[in-house]
């Protein structure tokens, strides 16, 4: 059933709806709940393919359903539509507004609707695209203050890297540290490259997804094996690669390549003179796991970032 | 006065990008002042040019106090505003959301990382500043409760009204709050606009500044009378909401003063000009912030009131 989480009224002729899909199933009085939510920024499209994924195989086995799955897909429906990553007209990153406000601005009033809508799932998945410029392999990123409550839920996303970083006080103001710290465990998925969507890993994210739901009892047909992710944890595990010259990046490195200290990573040349600016090469040994995908860069740009060291969950 | 180029890197196809310095005076560096930072900013880049002219005729006039260099960066982030874009050309950052920035990051951190290596040192710091709410204000310092906070200071540069208020978790990353971590005495400036020009107001952000700069001892000035400035704190403002969304149509101006129950604004039906909605003052006070889109989304604070 389709119902309105948040509507404000435009000023000419339209009203903004952030709208949810609710599929329940099972007897029980008491349901878990699961949220999937995705595009608060609206150019992040892979999560689309996921909401359609997991609405299509649970429309295909109903019988199988056992809670409630809420599919939030359009967080920021005027980004989507226009191919604005914050907010339109604000220019604002919808991402820093959480937890809103009921007696705000328009922005800090549908974030409080929506931070009120999510409250209260057994889990929460905010699923991200990297951005434009970057693409990155499935993983989960974790602010190190609610690492002991959701990596053991993480490692059974089917994802391949799980990232536990640091707490920034910018941070603060995002969908998921607003979630977790009321005390609605949400989980943080970027994967791919904004405006595009990349099947192979939009299913990868849905298998995984189904198998948390098994495991948290909400489904009862088969699910896919998960791969065991690899972990960045600790002090410095992740290692990044920033453009020294300005030009157009050339790639030469793939995702989850193991480079060696000094393996090419990729080229910044110069159509204009012909001539290569820079060769890049792997600052240290590790798996690749961002790269640039939007060939213009500035100094400075982030071209790549390399796992320098993985951690065994387990052993923390 | 000597001009400094204190930033530049090289692009794939656009001339440099540099950050440039007007520098008078010479001795300890005691003021920095920083203008447009976003690419809109233009009301920041006029004032800071007045201000170098200002500087300039005090220097011929011999009013400079010796042992003080002053700093003036007119404008940092010129790529931005040749295109007529608020951020960054390429991935939409903020410059003022990247500091105190990071030689080994991305580029607008590496420009707030070399542009605060060479400002974090001054004893005060000035910076004229835009709300991301588009609009109109009463001219005004912000001061930022770090701590480090200096109101007394504040209140040196004459202007009406000092604003205090709480930081927010994005502040922490924005040249005024770096600048009072770094125990510069920093201070928020804004005149009336943003993104047009406004004259009058830009001449008294001048007056004010050089109000201020007479205070710590860098000019002699001459003051002309200034406000003595009253101190407000934030939370003390009362937002005038908009429930409905439509065309804006004000009938008071920022600065003036309004009693309980005058009508501020109408909100019209775009497309048939039907009423639908009036807004009334909830109190009386004078308008500190009025809307400037010509259009309002619905939960917006359209005006802002200093209770009287």
């Amino acid at each position: 059933m389709v119902k309105t989480i948040a509507a404000v009224s435009l000023p000419v002729l339209e009203d903004l709806k952030i709208r949810k899909n609710r599929l329940t199933g099972g007897k029980q009085k008491e349901k878990k709940r699961i949220s999937i939510v995705t595009g608060i920024h609206g150019d992040e499209l892979e999560g689309q393919y996921v909401c359609f994924e997991i609405s299509r195989r649970i429309q295909e086995h109903p019988e199988y359903l056992n809670g409630i799955v809420d599919i939030c897909p359009a967080m920021n429906p005027l980004g989507i539509d226009s191919i604005t990553r914050g907010i339109p007209a604000f220019d604002l990153d919808m991402n820093r507004v959480f937890p809103g406000n009921q007696s705000g601005s328009m922005t800090e009033y549908v974030a409080a609707e929506v931070i009120e809508d999510l409250s209260g799932s057994d889990l929460c998945i905010d699923i991200h695209a990297s951005n434009i410029f970057l693409t990155e392999i499935p993983q989960v990123r974790i602010n190190e203050l609610h690492r002991e409550q959701l990596a053991p839920v993480a490692e059974k996303l089917n994802v391949d890297l799980i990232w536990i970083h640091g707490n920034s006080t910018v941070l603060e103001s995002t969908l998921a540290y607003s979630l977790n710290s009321a005390g609605t465990p949400t989980l943080v998925v970027e994967m791919g490259v904004g405006m595009r969507i990349t099947k192979k890993y939009c299913e990868q994210l849905t298998d995984g997804i189904f198998r948390v739901m098994q495991e948290m009892g909400m489904w009862l047909g088969p699910v896919k094996e998960v791969r065991k992710p690899m972990i960045a944890d600790g002090s410095d595990p992740v290692s990044f690669l920033n453009a020294p010259v300005s030009g157009i990046f050339i790639s030469q490195a793939k995702h989850g390549d193991c480079l060696k200290h000094g393996d090419a990573v990729g080229l910044i040349v110069d159509p204009l003179e012909g001539t290569i600016r820079e060769r890049l090469k792997a600052p240290t040994d590790g798996v690749l796991f961002t790269i640039r995908e939007y060939p213009v860069v500035d100094e400075g740009s982030l071209i790549a970032r390399i796992l320098k060291r993985q951690t065994d969950l387990q052993e923390k | 006065m000597r001009k400094e180029i204190i930033y530049e890197n090289r692009s794939l196809y656009r001339d440099a990008f540099r950050i440039q310095a007007y520098i008078f005076g010479t001795g300890r560096r005691s003021v920095c002042i920083a203008g447009s930072m976003r690419g809109n900013e233009y009301q920041q880049l006029y004032t800071c040019s007045q201000i170098i002219q200002a500087l300039k005729r005090l220097e011929k006039e011999g009013r400079l106090l010796d042992g003080h260099e002053i700093m003036v960066i007119p404008s940092l982030n010129p790529y931005s505003m040749n295109i007529e874009k608020r951020f960054w050309p390429i991935d939409n950052t903020d410059i003022n959301r990247m500091f105190p920035g990071y030689s080994e990051g991305e580029t607008t951190q590496r420009i707030a990382g070399a542009v605060f290596e060479k400002i974090k040192d001054c004893a005060f710091g000035i910076q004229f500043a835009s709300n991301y709410m588009p609009g109109e204000f009463m001219p005004h310092v912000t001061m930022m409760k770090t701590g480090f906070e200096d109101v007394k200071g504040a209140m040196e540069f004459c202007m009406p009204y000092v604003v205090v208020r709480n930081p927010r978790p994005y502040d922490t990353t924005t040249l005024n709050y770096n600048w009072q971590i770094w125990e510069t005495k920093a201070y928020s400036l804004y005149t009336t606009t943003t993104d047009r020009i406004n004259r009058k107001s830009a001449e008294r952000g001048v007056d004010s500044v050089l109000h201020f700069l007479e205070s710590v001892g860098c000019v002699r000035y001459g003051r002309r009378p200034g406000y003595l400035s009253k101190v407000v704190d934030d939370q003390e403002m009362i937002p005038v909401r908009t429930e409905e969304a439509g065309l804006f149509e004000p009938m008071v101006e920022v600065e003036q003063e309004v009693k309980k129950g005058d009508l501020l604004a109408r909100i019209l039906d775009p497309v048939d000009a039907e009423e639908r909605s009036r807004i009334y003052a909830p109190e009386s006070g004078i308008l500190f912030f009025r809307h400037g889109g010509q259009l309002t989304y619905a939960h917006t604070a359209v005006f802002k009131l200093i209770p009287v």
